[in-house]
């Protein structure tokens, strides 16, 4: 377990990006900074992992004036360190420790103390450094959920083939034990991360962020990660990702996102899969369509079959396009910024 | 279950409270759970009860308090209350709502001593 974020409690390992199954992420990792750290922030990071501060910094000081946060100062290399000051959540009481039962001697004394805090806030600014990160990296990154058994792994090895020589692409795997799925992504000579979560039933930003650092990928390049087969948790954890993706199989039934709308609510895409079986199936497509498109009108919609290749085109044109939109945005941002840092030359 | 990575989240906090404000035990946790948030709060009460062992929060009383849930309406742009996800929208019957409310869980606050 690695005992600085309190991370592998269910004992989560990551491999390498090549061959062969990882060492306990505890094990691989150090972090140079200690979590508990008061403000002042000191600290050096060794390592250039996007790291972020989520934690409440619930200031304890009594009074209100006299914040002097001093955040100006740190030291920090060029890794992507994002202080998510909106979720400080100004944890201090202004009016100090109040003893409830100041007339019964002997009790210690109770107090109320605000906390008023996300409870997934430690996530949310991990996914955020995750974001940083990427966008820093010029990395297009997708969040593939679905059940087990949808064909994410299969429809991966499709879209990865098509890729191959035009656009660099990287894997994490999230299953619970295996590493069957990374294999299956290197064998088409992809760099792939698997992450076992062991008994975890989704991927986390801080599972992501340490995969990342074991996965190095060119500026252009695309990083699908693949969740936990789950159609339930993984849609509450942000990893950091630019768009979701949920996969459904045409065996599982019109009902599902009327049963499980968190997983679909989210999505950006939605990929209906194992088309080819349509024949053979009596699901009513129509109304598959239908109840995706009342849990989540935005999202676009492709029947894809990896198998024959039917509705891979439509799906490829959506990814280069989105990959291409989201360079646009970081080239803009950053043209922007330049322009800003020239202006300030002159 | 995520309702265990929950808890886990919450017992983080919880730990980095007591550090910065100085407290050794926590006799209440009120947490305040959107109706659209995603967790079962049977689930959520018995992580709690597991997760909070040996922490400064074992034994403490868990309190919910339910935040109502709110979406909005594709069909007629109106943002309305409703109790369950699948509910049509109350003022024109259309079916396709996105919640934009009661989607959080919060930590509210903590008795502490």
């Amino acid at each position: 377990m690695c005992v600085v974020c309190g991370c592998g409690t269910d004992a989560a390992t990551i491999s390498d990006a090549g061959a062969g199954q990882g060492a306990d992420a505890s094990a691989a990792h150090t972090h140079a900074h200690p979590h508990a750290h008061d403000h002042g922030h000191a600290h050096d990071h060794d390592d250039r992992h996007g790291h972020t501060h989520g934690d409440s910094h619930s200031h304890a000081h009594s009074h209100a004036d006299a914040h002097a946060h001093a955040h100006g100062d740190h030291a920090h290399g060029d890794h992507a360190h994002t202080h998510a000051d909106e979720t400080h959540a100004d944890a201090h009481s202004h009016d100090g420790p109040v003893p409830l039962r100041s007339h019964a001697p002997g009790l210690e004394a109770r107090r109320m103390v605000e906390i008023e805090q996300g409870i997934l806030a430690k996530n949310d600014a991990l996914a955020a450094g995750n974001r940083a990160r990427l966008a820093a990296n010029g990395i297009f990154s997708l969040n593939l959920l679905a059940g087990p058994g949808a064909g994410k792994t299969t429809l991966l090895v499709e879209t990865l083939k098509a890729l191959a020589g035009r656009v660099p692409a990287a894997v994490i795997e999230g299953d619970q034990q295996t590493a069957n799925d990374a294999e299956r992504i290197r064998a088409v000579g992809v760099p792939a991360v698997q992450i076992n979560t062991g008994k975890g039933c989704h991927l986390d930003a801080h599972m992501v962020g340490h995969a990342l650092e074991r996965l190095p990928l060119a500026a252009g390049g695309v990083l699908f990660i693949e969740n936990v087969g789950n159609l339930v948790c993984p849609a509450a954890f942000d990893l950091g990702e630019d768009k979701r993706i949920t996969l459904l199989s045409v065996t599982e039934g019109e009902d599902k996102p009327l049963k499980y709308p968190d997983i679909f609510e989210g999505a950006d895409l939605v990929l209906l899969t194992k088309a080819d079986l349509l024949p053979h199936l009596d699901v009513d497509l129509a109304a598959l369509r239908r109840n995706v498109a009342r849990i989540n009108p935005r999202a676009a919609l492709f029947v894809v079959s990896a198998r024959t290749g039917a509705g891979l085109p439509e799906w490829l044109a959506w990814l280069e396009a989105a990959r291409r939109e989201r360079l646009e945005a970081l080239a803009a941002a950053a043209d922007k910024r330049a322009q800003a840092l020239r202006a300030a030359a002159e | 279950m995520h309702e265990m990575s929950i808890c886990e989240s919450l017992r983080s906090a919880i730990e980095d409270a007591g550090r910065a404000q100085n407290f050794s035990r926590v006799t209440r946790v009120r947490l305040a759970i959107g109706r659209f948030a995603g967790v079962d709060p049977e689930a959520l009460r018995f992580g709690f009860d597991i997760v909070m062992q040996g922490s400064l929060a074992e034994g403490a009383e868990l309190v919910m308090l339910e935040e109502a849930g709110t979406a909005w309406c594709f069909d007629c742009g109106e943002t309305v209350g409703i109790a369950d996800r699948l509910d049509p929208c109350p003022l024109c019957g259309g079916v396709r709502l996105t919640p934009n409310g009661g989607t959080e869980m919060r930590l509210k606050d903590l008795e502490v001593m």
